[in-house]
């Protein structure tokens, strides 16, 4: 069997990195207090001196700490893009994750021994953008968007020297990372840009008798009856009229969970699986992170015997969007 | 965690909601900013984040108790409000159970908000600074401070 994949975690606030390194995180990725990050939420994420603290807490338990950078520079701005970067590199982080072409650039000739990682909302899904990425700027792990089967990521780890992380679990982006604009066009703000969707600024929920109503700036996302269980309100997980038909017309609130593909996702070789969630409590962490590590050393103790235990599936089923969990693009019939 | 005591989900029975609306409303408030001006003095709470909830109304509706506490944050201390005549500018309801679990970090507020079992009315942007700012609390390990804290 190929060797387990790192188990990376999410952290959005001290405690929540210190809930993900106490419950067998590998490695935990966090974010800077500003747009450079793409959970870019009031009150989340860490300032320099939290981060610093949090940094030699993991250290100090062996945990790798990975700090993303993986919004856009934005025009006028790019220097504070750059400024993060440096500020990563001089904290000491294990690997600075960038999505911006101009940024990798700029971190590979600035901290040429400052190991990088690809992003997500790089939106690399090919072996050829990533091996670009690795030719010119050094990357040394690319976040593959969750748009492919587990055929077509099997194809780019074959073809590329650069390791492959995947999701493994959480909140479902059902656009091709880093590509998405649809919250700008209710609100001119998406995750690139600023680095959230669905600022929280203008989202309304509306209690209405019998139901609630969410609205992003003033355009009706979704209306949940009360005993229905309720997602985050972004326009792609919105029910909407098509054809005289109501219903998700793009996705359905839902988390991705490969619980059960496990077995077939180390044996291709994927040498990272992320769970989703920055935005999420240190409870939702400590949930997640303990049930995929007890997956993770169930397969390692016999491959052979793994099944997916019905208290794993209630666990993250009962932390997921919607209450209900998919596996998404990986077992997709079509491409 | 499993070592831990568990929070179960429960719900008090209807007539506790409607003997616990008929009591007086002050106390909750008073018990609930006292332990606010508590961590305060602690330093425990970021001050970006408090500067965001100046002059802001809370309200927080506990529905099978029928208790519920307002109270606001001004002048750098938390103040209970007795009487107010205008919409809270953020207000919480769930069930004792939900509260309980919320402070413990034994569930994360998305979930019970996903299950329905929380809900959160008025400026959403307010309610995420509140929601990180109780979640970037790093309780010292100090048993008494939180009683239902897990290890
Ligand atoms: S609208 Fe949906 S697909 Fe687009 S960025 Fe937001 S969560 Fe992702």
């Amino acid at each position: 069997m190929n060797a387990l994949p790192d188990l990376v975690c999410p952290a959005g606030s001290l405690p929540a990195l210190k809930a993900a390194v106490d419950n067998g995180a590998d490695a935990v990725y966090l974010g800077f207090k500003n747009d450079t990050n793409a959970r870019n939420f009031a009150g989340l994420n860490f300032d320099p001196k939290t981060m610093a603290e949090g940094i030699r807490y993991a250290h100090g338990k062996g945990c790798e700490v990975l700090l993303a950078i993986n919004t856009f520079p934005q025009a006028g701005r790019v220097a504070d893009w750059q400024r993060a970067v440096d500020g990563a590199a001089d904290l000491g982080v294990d690997a600075i994750i960038l999505a911006d072409i101009g940024l990798l650039d700029y971190a590979s000739r600035r901290h040429p021994n400052q190991r990088l990682h690809l992003s997500v909302q790089g939106s690399a899904t090919s072996y050829e953008a990533i091996n670009f990425a690795h030719r010119e700027f050094g990357v040394r792990r690319a976040v593959l968007p969750r748009v492919l089967t587990l055929a077509q990521v099997e194809h780019v780890i074959k073809n590329t020297p650069v390791e492959i992380e995947v999701f493994g679990f959480g909140s479902l982006c059902v656009m091709n990372e880093g590509r998405c604009w649809l919250s700008s066009y209710a609100c001119g703000e998406s995750p690139n840009t600023v680095g959230a969707c669905s600022p929280a600024k203008y989202v309304k929920w509306d209690k209405q008798p019998g139901a609630m109503e969410t609205r992003l700036n003033g355009i009706l996302i979704d209306r949940f009856g009360d005993a229905e269980p309720a997602g985050y309100p972004t326009l792609c997980k919105g029910r909407f009229e098509v054809q005289g038909e109501m219903y998700y017309a793009l996705e359905e609130p839902t988390s991705l969970n490969v619980l059960a593909i496990l077995p077939e996702i180390v044996k291709i070789g994927v040498r990272a699986i992320k769970v989703e969630g920055r935005q999420r409590s240190p409870a939702y962490v400590t949930q997640v992170t303990r049930t995929l590590r007890a997956a993770l050393s169930a397969l390692a103790n016999d491959k052979e015997r793994y099944h997916v235990k019905p208290n794993w599936q209630a666990e993250l089923a009962k932390v997921s969007e919607g209450n209900q969990a998919t596996l998404g693009a990986y077992n997709r019939p079509w491409r | 965690m499993s070592q831990g005591f568990t929070i179960p989900r429960f719900q008090l029975p209807g007539f506790i909601a409607h003997i616990g609306a008929r009591l007086p409303q002050w106390p909750h408030a008073l018990v609930l900013v006292t332990g606010l001006n508590a961590a305060l003095k602690m330093k425990l709470l970021p001050e970006d984040s408090l500067s965001a909830l100046d002059g802001k109304l809370f309200r927080i509706r506990v529905n099978d108790t029928g208790g519920e506490a307002s109270f606001t944050y001004y002048g750098g201390l938390f103040r209970p409000v007795f009487r107010s005549d205008r919409t809270p500018d953020l207000a919480f309801a769930a069930n004792l159970s939900a509260y309980l679990q919320l402070l413990a970090r034994q569930e994360d507020p998305d979930t019970l908000f996903f299950n329905r079992e929380l809900s959160i009315e008025g400026d959403t942007e307010l309610g995420l600074v509140v929601k990180n700012m109780l979640d970037a609390i790093d309780w010292p390990k100090v048993p008494a401070l939180l009683p239902f804290q897990r290890p």
